[in-house]
């Protein structure tokens, strides 16, 4: 079977994101399996830095898309392509992000490859590539066969460990045809950079999120007070802003921000992996949520299954007493 | 401007999942279907469209669960037509298999702008509407939290989502397909008594699928429920008991001074 490996390493600016050299991580390891040769595509421009750091990989193909604006789906599409045709993977790997995504289904879609989303694991067998796909909120793991190559792969950030892909070396660089779409029936106009936020979520040592269960946006004001207690803000899951309750600034997760705090505190949120993407490194996690199975509890230090609008008023006063013998 | 809305059911989260026994798919017996959230936010932006600029909304479903209260709730927020595809579903609706249905029935339907939500909570093998957007070779783009039309100049310029609270403003040629992940504003409230009512006019089309191949994408070799890592330390107690365990983990962790 063809083991060959092409990671598409995706970024929108500046700096490499973890997950690509998670996947990188993974790559080498299979490659050791099965003698796999490794390919990264990266979008240009790229430092030399930048190239020695996939040391995992045989080669880097550079492409450059037009600084001015960002990567469209059709042009990053043609870049995979290009990178396919030289590199003939049997397996592409690409970051369960928004973009990508979006090529990934584009290019299985022409090719007639078999694309698995949401993987948190994936082996190579000699039926064919397994996959392991995290579907249904977060609830439900779906283990698959792709039996042809190549298999597209979208995989989850957290997946794997980071420090497994970061190998410096010498890999060749390659540089690769900027794309050109000859009909431009897709043209991006404009890159808008994260709004600066009220206040500096990556900064604050204490969050404290909110989800849909905390049913509607005048209960966020407890929240809020106790988040004042304890020196932290309020953040949320994407329900939430998508309601109006909160700011966009505020979400957490996939197409929000990845927080790092010391304590992350999550009020009646399910886990879904869109959200656990942006908050699964903070230091101290504990998690309040009705349902016991809720796949939070999956990557909580602490949980409580308990109705959020109880357990915060109670926390509230237990603190009063605190502050009070202090 | 003539819409199509893709609307898709998928079960409801809030309800403990089963595994069948033959552990590839979820028991069908205990499943409650429920509109795909993000299917809710692209007949909103449709709707939405549709105000601004005129024209038609059509909303299309496969026929499996509660395919009519979905689609007489649709007409009953403002959509124009509905219609469903007779298909058997029974061996799973895949991306691609939704996909090509689509393609062979309702996309004979006019149409400057098809809208579907970005993903469903069950898409394996990824987002339908990239790969009908193929199959009907108009341009894609997933993830849309806004979408602005300019008929005249045949362009919509769409908002799309990038990681870490960042955007691209994309001008895409129609007809396209839109992925949407959240609407302009959130979809809009109709009461039951408006839904009976467009229940006792209303019309649902019916597109029978042709019994072609489907593609087949791969094999579920097993579906399995996540088991708890037992990571997390479960507090037990009532409120009281419970917020004073957790003053003693902030105390401990340095949260409190
Ligand atoms: C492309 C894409 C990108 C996405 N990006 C993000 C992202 O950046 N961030 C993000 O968060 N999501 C994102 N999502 C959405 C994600 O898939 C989930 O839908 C979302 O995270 C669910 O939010 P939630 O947990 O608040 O809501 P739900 O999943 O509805 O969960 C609510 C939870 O609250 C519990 N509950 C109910 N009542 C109470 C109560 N009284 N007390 C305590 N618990 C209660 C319930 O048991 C349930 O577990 C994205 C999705 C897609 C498709």
């Amino acid at each position: 079977m063809n083991t060959n490996i092409l990671v598409y390493a995706e970024r929108l600016r500046s700096g490499i994101p973890g997950i690509v050299y998670e996947l990188l991580g993974k790559a080498r390891a299979l490659a050791e399996a099965h003698g796999s040769d490794i390919s990264v595509l990266l979008p240009g421009p790229a430092t030399e830095e930048e190239v020695a750091s996939f040391g995992a990989a045989h080669r880097v193909l550079i492409v450059e898309h037009d600084a001015a604006t960002s990567p469209t789906p059709e042009g990053m599409l043609q870049s995979v392509h290009d990178a396919a045709a030289l590199t003939q993977p049997g397996l592409l790997l690409m970051p369960a992000t928004t973009l990508a995504s979006d090529v990934a289904a584009l290019f299985a879609a022409d090719t007639g490859a078999r694309l698995v989303t949401n993987c948190i694991d994936f082996d190579i067998t000699h039926d064919g590539i397994t996959a392991c796909s995290r579907q249904y909120g977060g609830k439900i793991l779906v283990d698959v066969l792709v039996d042809s190559t190549p298999a597209v792969l979208c995989v989850l950030a957290g997946a794997f460990q980071e420090q497994e892909g970061c190998v410096t070396g010498t890999p060749s660089p390659v540089k690769l045809p900027s794309p050109v779409l000859p009909d431009q029936r897709m043209r991006a106009t404009r890159f808008i950079p994260p709004a600066p936020g009220d206040v500096d979520l990556a900064q604050m040592p204490v969050l404290l999120s909110v989800g849909r269960g905390i049913q509607n946006k005048e209960n966020i004001g407890i929240v809020e007070e106790l988040a004042s207690k304890l020196n932290g803000a309020v953040c949320a899951s994407r329900p939430v802003i998508d309601q109006g309750w909160l700011p966009l600034t505020r979400q957490i997760g996939r197409s929000g921000l990845m927080v790092k705090p010391r304590v992350y505190m999550a009020f009646g949120i399910s886990g879904a992996p869109e959200h656990v993407e942006g908050m699964k490194d903070a230091g101290l996690i504990i998690a309040i949520n009705t349902d016991r199975t809720a796949p939070i509890f999956n990557v909580a230090h602490y949980g409580v299954a308990a109705d959020a609008l109880d357990v915060v008023p109670a926390l509230l006063e237990a603190l009063e007493n605190v502050v009070q013998h202090t | 401007m003539d819409i199509l809305v893709f609307l898709k059911q998928v079960p409801d989260l809030v309800e403990e999942l089963e595994i069948d026994a033959g552990g590839t798919t979820l028991d069908s017996t205990w499943l409650r279907y429920i509109p795909s959230e993000y299917d809710e936010h692209a007949l909103e932006q449709a709707l939405l469209l549709k105000e601004r600029h005129g024209g038609t909304v059509h909303v299309v479903t496969i026929d499996i669960g509660e395919a009519d209260d979905m689609l007489y709730s649709a007409l009953a927020k403002g959509a124009d037509s509905a219609g469903k595809i007779t298909a058997d579903f029974s061996d799973g609706a895949s991306s691609t298999r939704l996909a090509t249905a689509l393609q062979d029935t309702v996309c004979t339907h006019p149409y400057d702008v098809i809208l579907t939500g970005v993903q469903s909570i069950d898409d394996v093998e990824g987002p339908t509407g990239a790969f009908l957007a193929r199959g009907l070779g108009i341009p894609y783009v997933g993830s849309v939290n806004g979408v602005s039309v300019n008929g005249d100049a045949g362009r919509a310029l769409v908002r799309k989502e990038y990681p870490g609270g960042a955007f691209s403003e994309i001008e895409v040629h129609l007809p396209a397909l839109i992925g949407i992940q959240a609407a302009e504003q959130p979809p809009r409230y109709v009461p039951i008594s408006r839904i009976r009512q467009t229940k006792a006019q209303a019309h649902i089309s019916e597109y029978a699928a042709p019994e072609t191949a489907h593609p087949t994408w791969g094999r579920v070799l097993s579906m399995r429920k996540v088991e708890s890592t037992g990571s997390a330390v479960m507090l037990d107690g009532d409120p009281g008991a419970v917020a004073q365990q957790l003053v003693d983990i902030l105390q401990e962790h340095n949260v409190l001074r």
